[in-house]
């Protein structure tokens, strides 16, 4: 069944695509650095302390997450890996994006060819519904539909 | 472009293309940035930079080009800034010559042409790379109420806190066009209202904490929240000395990097909290009590996640953040201590301790006696960064021990204590 939710557009776009959930908060150096530092063409998950993700492959993925975590360097990594081609399609915010996450999806949007959606202010309810493998698709008004 | 914060005429000019395209470009991912966040103008940035970007690393290639593009765009730092530590010093640390080769040719290539990109937009000098830029030495150290365009985020909550200065959060790359541009977006941290507490936390342990893990137990309560810390000045006093600075420090960046801690008020203690006192507690602030047993809860539930969990450690580092003067006088003393309690003249595991380079030259100058003790004692002394020598495949998979929380929580090093970890380094094992 279809259910459908509303968040904040921070980076507006149409998009569908397969859900990859952290519960936890993403560590975006953590996640994305062994991928991009090996030159790899798909990023796979490799922050450890993340058992929700963790050896998940996140490219052209809908990533969903409560915000993203740690180093200052995590802007910077995610307009890395958008002009690398390597980053999620899109990442979707049950609370309200972290300073770090919007730096990255803003860097991606004004500096690249390519953008990462970014929708925040989801809810809990949105984290806890949604699962690994749904069909997430995003419209740029925000509303989000899982099923 | 739609946006919501309120330009002035001059900012909008700019937006409009005034200072050139890559300066319209700086200003607007600041005014997406402000708006993400509701921030309804800009402010003026009233000290000097740092940047947690300071190696180059290959992979990077397009913030390299975003350097570029600034540099032929004609754009530098309203004012000079200061950047986190170098990845690597071959003197200090050894590697082999396969690590050589990987880190010169692989990681770390881009090395000197970005630090050349780093001069040309405004780095202070070549001495300026430290992740503790507010040592007296480095000569970067803001004035309470001053408003910064950082990141590295434990000389973002350092400054909060015990400086009382006024900075956000900032992501690499969203700190320097802060520093170009001359403003920031004025939100969260650089706000009264955002400077206010939603976390109490009662210290009530028999005895002063281990900073690291204070620090981590904060951070993983209350992740980005401003914490009101009460019953520490018990342990510290009531005076910001430069022992108690250090261990503020320590704190700070293990609630920033096992949450993601911007600011934390110690009662009687941080500048705010001693001219404001609890009216920085929001009414309905949570509360965290902190005893003996909690910090045992925090520190043995840290994983180990070494490849052989019983491996012997081959490498120990000591400094992340950098450690101050007083610290590396402190750790002359204690491994004095130790190595005469075990017998011994010289640590047995290879022992790093890490530390701004005008700190060192300080500590080289003005403490010889304790400097040439840490050197016959056979401990090293440099200025990289731990987390960027470790954070790769390549040394990822040594068994490397710290006694800070920010590079456990980064890297698959083990955390111990300053007690625990003199002991293992003087003996070389467990």
């Amino acid at each position: 069944m279809a259910k459908e939710f509303k968040g904040r557009p921070v980076i507006a776009g149409d998009i569908t695509g397969e859900a990859v959930v952290s519960r936890q908060g993403v560590n975006t150096l953590a996640t994305f650095q062994k991928s991009a530092l090996m030159k790899k063409k798909e990023v796979i998950c490799s922050d450890q302390n993340n058992s929700d993700i963790y050896n998940k492959p996140l490219t052209g993925k809908i990533l969903c997450l409560p915000k993203t975590i740690g180093s200052t360097t995590g802007g910077m990594v995610l307009h890395t890996v958008s002009a690398l081609g390597i980053a999620p399609a899109a990442m979707l915010f049950s609370e309200s994006i972290d300073s770090l996450a919007a730096a990255g999806v803003i860097l991606a949007d004004v500096w690249t060819d390519s953008t990462i959606v970014a929708v925040d202010r989801l809810g809990d309810e949105f984290l806890n519904y949604v699962q690994d493998g749904m069909k997430v698709t995003i419209t740029s008004d925000g509303t989000v539909t899982v099923e | 472009m739609n946006y919501k914060m309120k330009l002035t005429p001059e900012e909008e000019a700019i937006l409009n293309g005034s200072k050139g395209p890559a300066m319209a470009k700086v200003i607007k991912t600041l005014v997406l940035y402000g708006d993400a966040f509701g921030a309804e103008r800009f402010v003026p940035v009233t000290a000097k930079g740092h940047l947690v970007t300071s190696f180059g690393i290959s992979v990077l290639k397009p913030v390299f080009s975003i350097m570029d593009e600034l540099i032929d765009g004609g754009l530098k730092s309203a004012q000079p800034f200061t950047v986190d530590p170098r990845p690597i010093d071959y003197d200090n640390v050894k590697c082999n010559l396969i690590e050589k080769l990987i880190f010169n040719k692989i990681l770390y290539g881009m090395q000197k042409p970005y630090e050349i990109q780093l001069k040309k937009l405004g780095l202070k000098s070549s001495k300026s790379f430290t992740c503790t830029c507010y040592m007296d030495e480095v000569g970067n150290v803001p004035k309470k109420g001053d408003v910064l365009s950082w990141a590295e985020s434990s000389a973002v909550v350092y400054a909060n806190s015990v400086l009382g200065a006024r900075c956000n959060r900032n992501s690499g790359i969203i700190e320097l066009f802060g520093s170009i541009l001359g403003k920031v977006p004025e939100f969260d941290l650089l706000t009264n209202e955002g400077r206010k507490a939603k976390w109490i936390i009662e210290v009530k342990t028999t005895r002063r904490p281990e900073a690291q893990v204070l620090g981590s137990a904060i951070g993983l309560k209350v992740m980005e929240d401003v914490p009101y810390i009460k019953g520490l000045d018990k342990f510290l006093g009531t005076e910001l000395t430069d022992s108690v600075k250090s261990y503020l420090k320590d704190m700070g960046a293990a609630t920033a990097s096992n949450g993601a801690v911007g600011l934390y008020h110690v009662d009687n203690l941080t500048p705010e909290a001693v001219e404001s006192g609890e009216a920085l507690i929001n009414d309905d602030a949570k509360v965290y009590v902190i005893d003996d047993a909690e910090l045992e809860r925090v520190k043995n539930n840290y994983p180990v996640i070494w490849e052989d969990k019983n491996a012997r450690p081959e490498r120990c580092f000591i400094g992340c953040p950098h450690l101050s003067y007083s610290q590396l006088g402190e750790w002359a003393e204690r491994f004095e201590a130790e190595l005469k309690k075990q017998n011994k003249t010289k640590v047995v595991l290879t022992t790093i301790m890490t530390s701004a380079p005008e700190v060192i030259e300080h500590f080289k100058k003005d403490n010889k006696v304790a400097y040439d003790k840490l050197i016959s004692f056979g401990v090293k002394l440099t200025s990289i960064c731990p987390l960027m020598y470790m954070n790769n495949p390549l040394c990822g998979k040594k068994p490397v021990i710290t006694n800070s929380n920010k590079l456990r929580t980064y890297t698959t090093s083990r955390y111990f204590t300053d007690d625990e970890i003199t002991k293992i380094a003087v003996k070389g094992g467990f």
